[in-house]
């Protein structure tokens, strides 16, 4: 930033930034006073913007007639453990392949993407008889296992590119030293790796928590999370769009401070590091 | 370095992600093209036979594939360009002295982290609804008549949603790609006495050009299945027009339960992605070199 920025300049592009900005984060800004909103208010023509009668029954409501902790419940759960399971399946590949890399890896990485890029829509006449099948139709499991799956090519990559950040010397130091590779995995590179494996599960969260083509064809209410939770409104009309904010801003409140902190690795994540 | 040994605990170690991954694609991929070669309803099980192309020709000769696929064109496109052209000028602004930029950015990249389903239903409701939404409150105090935006214009409404989801998105990478522009470059063209739209034509656009391909391939891969949106905003009404490839997809399998037609329709979406990845995949692949 040597370029010389003049006062208008500053003024300008910050009072224009700003309106954007705001312009563009309004529809949340206004679920959220909506949610804190009387039915009869959220629904009035002229609407109040800040001088409403504030109340925090809606969220008490949401929860006693709908479960809302059930469901916020299967999300974690859902979420989590997909997650945990792809990054433990993830970290022997992408260190596999960051470390010892073969003619052929290049290929793998490029083949993993593109599993990436099917359409869940092309199998989801298989993956609905499949789980049919089994029993897995509206489990926890089931879901676990799919959206494992589905976000495991983005897992991968987003290890393989922070583990060939990691400087090779100090591989090779541990290795004169004697440490086994078990060893070396642990005492050295995990150590090093623990700041972008931290981003990529938490880039990997919020795409399993905000999923919303296998929850909705999966799942109807055991295993529902929050996403088929929040559809569930989508019926009646009428009174219940103060209900409607306070159920989605419990739902997206979590994720969306999760993801401010991840957003610098949003970009490479999502870019398959095509962009850093 | 590389002794057989440690080769040989390499590729055990990359074994079980490329078996699952491997399984993952072609396990459920084998079973649509073996059901679409099935007269197959959930409604009448045991009636299961062979009728080779029959599928394909009833799903590629419906009309409502033609409406769809036109439907899944249209949306694919506006939300892209949408994104790109609001996104370009908003990371350009965002790249400016701003005061707060943080705060700034934060805003703008929000809307991305909320839920699909929450984003439509609150655009539905609060904000488009004819009577007691926002913008029909809006209109009348400037003076104009509301319009009913999922009656009227259902597939703009439900375009709109999707490019408010994903105009963070590009504007993000956009933003972050402006910000390893190499300044010195910029600041030798106005010393030399570029004027600044010159700078953006010659300089930055070029250097945009890569990551705008990116936006593109990447939003088109996520919006080519655009699903949850229509699901829960117009179930892909009124008639037709707010029915894309994948929700007509959806409607066959678990609504009239045809897995057979569901089916062929489901390969259809996926050699239509394959085009795109095609071309994502080559991008990707070239930046692995360096």
């Amino acid at each position: 930033m040597a370029r010389k920025s003049t006062t208008r300049r500053v003024v300008i592009s910050t009072i224009g930034a700003w309106f954007f900005g705001f312009l563009i984060f309004f529809p949340i800004l206004w679920m959220v006073l909506a949610s804190f909103k009387t039915e009869l208010e959220a629904f009035a023509i002229p609407p109040s913007f800040l001088f409403f009668h504030w109340t925090t029954e809606n969220y008490a409501t949401v929860q006693e007639r709908s479960d809302y902790f059930h469901h916020a419940l299967n999300s974690i759960i859902i979420a989590g453990g997909s997650t945990l399971i792809a990054v433990l399946i993830a970290i022997p590949a992408a260190w596999s392949m960051a470390f010892s890399p073969t003619k052929r890896t290049k290929d793998i990485l490029l083949w993993m993407l593109s599993t990436k890029m099917m359409p869940p829509v092309g199998v989801l006449v298989p993956i609905y008889l499949i789980f049919k099948t089994f029993g897995l139709l509206d489990s926890r499991a089931g879901l676990i296992f799919i959206l494992c799956l589905g976000n495991l090519p983005i897992v991968i990559w987003m290890l393989f590119t922070y583990f060939k950040e990691i400087p090779r010397d100090i591989l090779e130091a541990a290795r004169m030293d004697g440490a086994t590779i078990g060893r070396e995995l642990i005492y050295v590179l995990t150590p090093m790796a623990i700041p972008g494996l931290a981003s990529t599960m938490l880039l990997n969260l919020i795409l399993a928590w905000n999923e919303a083509f296998w929850t909705l064809n999966l799942s109807t209410s055991n295993a529902a999370p929050l996403t088929v939770f929040i559809a569930s409104y989508s019926s009646p009309e009428g009174l219940f769009w103060a209900k409607l904010s306070a159920a989605s801003t419990l739902a997206i409140a979590p994720i969306i401070i999760l993801g401010w902190f991840s957003q610098k690795q949003l970009v490479r994540g999502l870019t398959f590091g095509a962009v850093k | 370095m590389a002794t057989r040994q440690t080769q040989l605990l390499a590729r055990s170690l990359l074994a079980p992600a490329v078996g699952l991954l491997f399984i993952w694609m072609i396990v459920p991929l084998a079973l649509t093209l073996y059901f679409s070669t099935l007269h197959y309803s959930l409604l009448d099980p045991g009636s299961e036979s062979f009728v080779g192309l029959e599928n394909f020709r009833y799903f590629l000769s419906d009309p409502a594939f033609l409406a769809s696929l036109q439907n899944t064109l249209v949306l694919v496109g506006s939300v892209l360009a949408l994104t790109i052209l609001l996104g370009i000028p908003l990371a350009l602004l965002m790249d400016q002295p701003v005061i707060g930029r943080n705060i700034v950015r934060l805003m703008v990249i929000a809307p991305f982290f909320v839920m699909p389903t929450v984003s439509a239903l609150v655009w539905k409701n609060l904000l488009m609804h004819p009577v007691s939404g926002l913008f029909a409150w809006l209109a009348k105090v400037f003076g104009l008549t509301p319009i009913d935006w999922f009656t009227d214009a259902p597939l703009f409404a439900v375009i709109l949603i999707v490019a408010w989801q994903w105009l963070p998105f590009a504007t993000l990478i956009l933003l972050t790609a402006l910000q390893s522009l190499d300044e010195e470059q910029k600041e030798a063209a106005e010393m030399d006495g570029a004027s600044a739209v010159s700078t953006f034509i010659y300089i930055t656009l070029p250097h945009l050009a890569r990551p705008i391909t990116v936006v593109i391939l990447i939003e088109t891969i996520f919006l080519l299945t655009v699903f949850a949106e229509i699901f829960v905003t117009t179930g892909g009404g009124p008639g037709l027009q707010t029915t894309n490839i994948a929700f007509l997809i959806y409607s066959q399998a678990l609504i009239q339960f045809d897995v057979g037609s569901a089916s062929a329709g489901g390969l259809v979406a996926v050699v239509i992605a394959n085009v795109v990845a095609f071309f994502l995949v080559r991008i990707v692949g070239r930046n692995l070199e360096t």
